[in-house]
C-alpha cells in the first residue's frame, strides 16, 4: 500500500496491465506504478508460483519482471510508463508457445 | 537515443551515473577525452541522487541538503562535453575494453581505450523467513519511491535492520508525513563498545553530528525497539505481520502491510567480476571488493572501478573516487590533469570515518547467515536449510553449489543471494568466506534478447567465422 505526496501530482500516464486501465504518474517506473495502483502481487513466481512484488526497485533484484508490449522479463523498476503501454504480469514460468 | 546511435569507440566510458560516475566523466571529458557516460536509469544521480533532477518532492527539506547538494555534480558532467547516455544497460564487458551495450532495445558492442566501472551499491541480502512476500521490500526502495515518484507507504509500516541509511529513510518518510508503527533494530548490543576504539577517525567527520541529530530527530517520533535477534515477515498472499524477539525477551509479533529492510550496502560487483576484475573478501564489511590500487586501478589493465562500487565509504568519498580515476585515465592516454592532493586527503578522510560506522553498524550474524526456513536465493527458492545440506554432503563453494540446488542461477544472477551463499558455505564447513570464493559471474549481466544480440551489425570476419556458405 502506497500514497502519493499532495505535491508530486503530475500529468497523468495511462497505461494497459493485464487489459485493465491504470493510470500512473509520468516518470514513474512500472514497478512504482503497479504499486501505487495496489496491485498484488505483481508476479507468481517461476518455481512454486508463489506471489511476488518489487523488493529492490534499483534493478538488482528481479522480482519486478513484467512483460512490456511483448518483451518478456524486462525490469520493471528500470522501464518508465508511457501512454497506451502494454504491460503483462507474468504468472508461473514461460509455457513453450506462449 | 538508441543503439545506433553510439560511436564504435570512445577514449573512455564510464557505467553508471552516480556521483562516482559523473565525477569521472566530468575529468575525462575536460581534460579532452571522448568521454561516453552510461547509466541503465531513467536520469543521472545513482541511488544517492536518484531522481535529483526530476523529483517531485519540492520541499527541500523532506530528502535534505546532502540529497540536493547532488545536483552540482550532475550541472557539472552535463556541461564537462561528456556524451551522457540514460537508460543504457551494460551487459557485457571483456578484457579487451569491448562493451555490449543496449538502449531502447537496440544494441551495439564498442570499444574503450578505458573503462571506468561506476556500479556503485546494493543493498546487503537480508534473508529472514517470508522475505519474498509482497509487501516487503528494502528500506532503499521505499527511499527510491520517494525520492522518483512522491510515493510513501501507506497502512502499517515496520522498518527492521541496522546502519546510517535506515536512520535517514526514516528521517526523511517521517518528514514526508508517513506513519512508522515500529523500528526493529538489529544492531548487536556490543557493536557500540567495539566501535568505541576507532572513533577517532568519525570523530573529525561532520558524519558525527549528523548522524546524531538524525537519530534524535527519529527517535522523537517512533518506537524503536533494540537489540532485535530474530526476524520473521508472515502472511500468505502478502505481508500480514513481524515476528521479532528482542535480546532477553519473548517472541512478539506486530500487524504490518509493509517492512522496510537493511542492513547496510554492499559493492555491486556483478560487472567487474564478470570482466575479470579480481575481487577480495573484506572481513570488516562482509563483502567482496575489487583489489585496486590508490587510483581505481583495477587487476585487468584498462579498467579503473571507483565509488561504492570499489568499497563502501559513502557518497562524498564515492565522488572523489571517481575523479581520481578520471584524472588517472587522463593521465594514461596523455593529458594534462590538475594536482589531485587536495583530492587524496578529502578522499583520506571520509575513508577514515569508515572503521568506526562499519564497526558500530555490523550486521549481525544471525541476519547474514540465516535459519535453515529462510529462502536465499529468492530466484530458484532455495532455502538455507538446502544450502546447509549440500555443504555438509561436501559441497566446497558457490559455484559447484549451482549444480546441487540451482542457487545463484536465476535471473538476478546471484545479485540477491552470493553474498549470503558464501557465508553459509563458510559457516557450516568452518572456512573462511575467502577460501569459499564467489559466484562465477558472466557475460550477459543483465539479460537481453537473443533477437537483440542476433540484431547487433557484426563484422564480416566474424560473420565468415560461424556462418556457412
Amino acid at each position: 500500500m502506497f500514497k502519493r505526496l499532495p505535491e508530486a501530482a503530475a500529468k497523468p500516464v495511462r497505461f494497459e496491465v493485464d487489459g485493465r486501465t491504470i493510470e500512473a504518474r509520468f516518470g514513474d517506473s512500472i514497478a512504482a506504478a503497479l504499486l501505487a495502483a495496489g496491485i498484488s502481487p505483481t508476479r507468481l513466481s517461476a518455481v512454486s508460483q508463489s506471489p511476488r512484488a518489487p523488493y529492490c526497485m534499483m534493478g538488482v533484484c528481479f522480482e519486478c519482471i513484467v512483460t512490456v508490449d511483448g518483451v518478456a522479463n524486462r525490469q520493471g523498476c528500470l522501464v518508465q510508463v508511457r501512454d497506451g503501454m502494454r504491460v503483462e504480469t507474468i504468472r508461473g514460468k514461460r509455457e513453450v508457445g506462449a | 537515443m538508441s543503439g545506433r546511435d553510439l560511436k564504435a569507440a570512445y577514449d573512455v566510458v564510464i557505467v553508471g551515473a552516480g556521483p562516482a560516475g559523473l565525477a569521472a566523466a566530468s575529468e575525462t571529458a575536460r581534460a579532452g577525452l571522448d568521454a561516453l557516460l552510461v547509466d541503465e536509469n531513467a536520469g543521472p544521480g545513482g541511488q544517492i541522487y536518484r531522481g535529483i533532477t526530476t523529483t517531485p518532492v519540492c520541499n527541500r527539506s523532506i530528502l535534505g541538503n546532502d540529497y540536493w547538494s547532488g545536483r552540482a555534480l550532475v550541472d557539472e558532467a552535463r556541461t564537462s562535453g561528456a556524451t551522457i547516455v540514460q537508460n543504457a544497460t551494460v551487459w557485457s564487458l571483456d578484457r579487451d575494453l569491448q562493451l555490449g551495450i543496449s538502449i531502447s532495445g537496440v544494441s551495439r558492442l564498442l570499444k574503450a581505450r578505458r573503462v571506468v566501472i561506476a556500479t556503485g551499491a546494493m543493498e546487503r541480502p537480508f534473508p529472514i523467513p517470508g522475505w519474498t512476500l509482497p509487501g516487503v521490500m528494502t528500506a532503499g526502495a521505499a527511499q527510491t519511491m520517494l525520492k522518483s515518484s512522491g510515493l510513501l507507504p501507506a497502512g502499517k509500516t515496520v522498518v527492521a535492520g541496522t546502519g546510517p541509511l535506515l536512520l535517514l529513510l526514516a528521517a526523511q518518510m517521517l518528514r514526508a508525513g508517513a506513519a512508522i508503527d515500529a523500528i526493529l533494530d538489529t544492531t548487536p548490543s556490543g557493536n557500540l563498545m567495539k566501535a568505541a576504539p576507532r572513533v577517532a577517525g568519525f570523530a573529525l567527520s561532520p558524519l558525527l553530528k549528523k548522524g546524531w541529530t538524525l537519530k534524535r530527530e527519529v527517535e522523537r517520533q517512533v518506537r524503536v525497539v533494540r537489540h532485535v535477534t530474530s526476524l520473521a515477515a508472515d502472511g500468505d498472499d502478502a505481508l500480514r505481520s513481524v515476528t521479532y524477539a528482542a535480546r532477553g525477551d519473548a517472541t512478539a509479533t506486530i500487524p504490518a502491510d509493509t517492512l522496510l529492510l537493511h542492513q547496510g550496502v554492499v559493492p555491486h560487483t556483478n560487472l567487474a567480476m564478470a570482466a575479470g576484475v579480481a575481487h577480495e573478501w573484506d572481513v570488516r564489511q562482509h563483502c567482496w571488493c575489487p583489489a585496486l590500487q590508490g587510483d581505481g586501478r583495477s587487476s585487468v589493465e584498462g579498467i579503473f572501478v571507483a565509488g561504492d562500487g570499489a568499497g563502501i565509504a559513502g557518497a562524498a568519498a564515492a565522488e572523489w573516487r571517481g575523479r581520481l580515476a578520471g584524472m588517472a585515465v587522463a593521465r594514461d592516454l596523455g593529458r594534462a590533469v590538475p594536482d589531485a592532493q587536495g583530492i587524496r586527503q578529502r578522499l583520506q578522510r571520509e575513508e577514515r570515518a569508515r572503521p568506526f560506522l562499519d564497526t558500530l553498524f555490523d550486521p549481525p550474524k544471525a541476519m547474514r547467515v540465516p535459519v535453515d526456513e529462510a529462502i536465499v536465493c529468492r530466484c530458484e527458492e532455495v532455502t538455507a536449510g538446502e544450502v546447509r545440506a549440500a555443504a555438509r554432503l561436501g559441497c566446497t563453494g558457490p559455484n559447484q553449489l549451482k549444480a546441487f540446488t540451482r542457487a545463484g542461477m536465476g535471473p538476478c544472477q546471484g545479485r540477491m543471494c552470493g553474498l549470503t551463499l558464501t557465508e553459509l558455505i563458510a559457516d557450516t564447513n568452518d572456512m573462511t568466506p575467502a577460501a569459499v570464493g564467489h559466484l562465477r559471474v558472466r557475460p550477459p549481466v543483465k539479460p537481453i534478447s537473443l533477437s537483440e544480440l542476433a540484431g547487433m551489425p557484426f563484422e564480416d570476419a566474424a560473420v565468415k567465422a560461424v556462418a556457412r556458405g
